[in-house]
């Protein structure tokens, strides 16, 4: 492994947290990762990430949410069992697709918000029985923790974060 | 400050002059006797090239519709006499041809009036809820509800002036039971739908939303100038209570201005429904408007999370509508009761084209246009999809009033074209007026600063 010493930096305000990270940035220092004990406002603008694809996904699982509610209703009302319901004969889909509406849109919705959150918990790399990967237990409280990979400027990294209000910065090895 | 440009100025006038010719010309072209009708009548069936049963079949199947629907307070017996029956038939469809300028034109006013009492309701909820995203949008808010009073009074003069044309339980013949015109489902609604109290209401509709609108504009100036936030409070306390009185006369207008043209029928969901048309139309007005100013170089402090959230607006309530506008259809649909299920059954028949298409304008194209974060903030896409929403709120109005005044007559040609032209520069000449008269920025609001920070 070549670098895996990395400088955490713990700050104890989110305000303090988003202007170290700009400074960071501008200073041209990558930052590896950064634990909040709640989502931080503009966070990720600041460090630079990708904007998320999340909803492209949330649009896709509505479709096949759709598809399938469309498919499922045609296989029980038209197809297998066709009921008179309140003198409408169930032996055309169209025809009687207001009645199925409600369904079309509930499976959509049903679909896109249960598989997203499975999503995310997977793209986040979390799942059942994982142990967590926070580095220390006071960011699931009241404290940020930013996380710096070093490449022998040590010193510089330090004393920048010091600038920026950390009021903890220790070294860390962490073995993969 | 906002100068009206000549440019704007002379375009609106010329707006209301072309718009009046057609209306005129509308109005000459319709006064068509029995004979022309009758002739009319003739040359339709010979063209729709079946034999004689096939016309015969058709003119039965419209005499269903009718009856139900306009209720003209033909006698129930009709169906069955053979020999009267074409007179009857030609005598009226001769009606809806006369009723068609009016319709037109009624239609035009009340959508026109119906953005700017949309404007009024949500300016009210941002006092209201003292939101601090919108107050860099209140004098375009502002100016825009001082169309209301014009406008709502052109509306109820237009119903007045055209009497039974519009509303036919305004014809006195249909509560005289010695009448054969009498109607006992519209005499049994007397005791509200009466011309009395129609003007009554009206009265009282139009002099509450007025009196709001002039307090709280007076206010919101007001507050400017002052160096405490008395006035804010006031405008707050005057918002609160008057979206309580809204509630209720908006739903209550609704009834005597739009249902009452099928007085057979009615919904307990139309007064939401009518609502939330306004509001849709009204805040994708204040989104033209303010992107309109924005590229004239005015309104320098509304950036575009202003107008992301305005984008937003128009995404969510037009699924809003589309939901409303669904659960009124799906129960009528699925209880199937004829007196109810008239109302869709002659809309799917005889207006086929605006019924579906207005569903597509407003639920399709906004859904797609504006699901993506990114579009709602390019003014150019927001144009588009708002151009796309008005005309289709436009045309669940047209759908509203016309199946029950002119039929199967319906056509968008000189006097519903001419309609809209009319009321747009009216509205534009009004608005850009009332614009005009202000600074853009409401300076001295307690949440001015949080405004002019937005952002998303």
């Amino acid at each position: 492994m070549e670098s895996s010493k990395v400088i955490q930096a713990i700050y104890n305000d989110d305000d303090v947290l988003l202007s170290a990270v700009k400074k960071v940035k501008s200073e041209k220092h990558h930052i590896e990762e950064i634990y909040t004990p709640f989502p931080v406002h503009g966070l990720d603008k600041a460090m630079g990430l990708a904007p998320t694809r999340i909803a492209i996904t949330s649009f896709m699982y509505g479709c096949v949410g759709l598809t399938v509610s469309i498919l499922m209703m045609n296989y029980i009302m038209i197809e297998d069992w066709p009921q008179d319901i309140g003198g409408k004969p169930s032996f055309s889909y169209l025809e009687n697709m207001p009645a199925f509406v409600p369904i079309m849109f509930e499976m959509t919705v049903f679909f896109a918000a249960h598989l997203m959150v499975i999503t995310f918990y997977l793209r986040s790399r979390m799942w059942p029985f994982k142990n967590a990967e926070n580095p220390d237990p006071r960011t699931t409280d009241d404290h940020f923790l930013m996380e710096i990979p070093v490449n022998g400027n040590e010193n510089e990294v330090k004393k920048l974060l010091k600038e920026t209000g950390a009021v903890e910065i220790n070294l860390v090895d962490k073995d993969h | 400050m906002y100068t009206f440009s000549n440019r704007l100025k002379i375009g609106s006038i010329i707006l209301i002059v072309a718009g009046l010719l057609m209306v005129t010309y509308g109005f000459m072209n319709s006064h068509k006797s029995l004979e022309d009708v009758k002739i009319m009548l003739a040359e339709e069936a010979s063209a729709h090239g079946g034999g004689h049963g096939d016309a015969h079949a058709e003119t039965a199947t419209h005499d269903e519709g009718h009856e139900e629907i306009s209720g003209h307070g033909e006698s129930e017996s009709h169906a069955g006499e053979e020999a009267g029956h074409g007179d009857e038939h030609a005598e009226h469809v001769m009606h809806q041809i006369h009723n068609r300028p009016w319709a037109a034109l009624y239609v035009a006013a009340f959508f026109f009036m119906m953005i700017s009492l949309g404007v009024l309701a949500f300016y009210a909820v941002q006092w209201a809820s003292q939101a601090g995203w919108s107050p860099v949008l209140f004098r375009v808010m502002e100016a825009i509800t001082y169309y209301l009073l014009p406008g709502a009074i052109i509306v109820v003069g237009i119903a007045l002036v055209a009497g039974d044309h519009i509303f036919v339980w305004m014809n006195p013949e249909m509560t005289n039971p010695e009448s054969p015109e009498y109607d006992a489902l519209v005499d049994g609604k007397s005791s509200w739908l009466n011309l009395k109290g129609f003007v009554i209401r009206a009265i009282i509709f139009i002099g509450g939303w007025s009196f709001y609108r002039y307090i709280s504009r007076k206010l919101s100036l007001a507050q400017d100038q002052s160096s405490d936030n008395k006035n804010f409070v006031k405008a707050f306390r005057w918002a609160a209570g008057f979206l309580v009185f809204y509630i209720y006369t908006s739903s209550m207008m609704s009834w005597d201005w739009i249902m009452s043209v099928d007085p057979h029928w009615f919904s307990t969901l139309f007064g939401w429904y009518v609502f939330a048309s306004m509001f849709v139309s009204g805040i994708t007005t204040i989104a033209l408007i303010s992107i309109y100013l924005k590229s004239k170089g005015y309104l320098e402090f509304v950036n575009d999370s202003h107008l992301h959230d305005l984008a937003k607006f128009m995404f969510g309530i037009s699924i809003f509508w589309t939901y409303l506008w669904f659960s009124q259809f799906m129960l009528i649909w699925y209880a199937n009761i004829p007196e109810e299920v008239t109302y869709f059954v002659t809309r799917i028949e005889d207006y086929k084209l605006p019924f579906f298409g207005m569903l597509a304008m407003n639920f399709i194209f906004p859904l797609l246009l504006l699901m993506n974060s990114d579009y709602k903030r390019i003014p150019w896409f927001v144009v588009m999809a708002g151009l796309v929403i008005l005309v289709g709120h436009y045309v669940d109005v047209f759908n509203m009033i016309m199946p029950a005044t002119v039929g199967d007559r319906w056509y968008i040609g000189i006097p519903e074209i001419g309609s809209v032209l009319l009321f747009l520069g009216l509205f534009i000449f009004l608005v850009f007026t009332a614009l005009s008269k202000v600074p853009l920025l409401a300076k001295r609001n307690p949440f001015m600063k949080e405004s002019e920070q937005f952002h998303y």
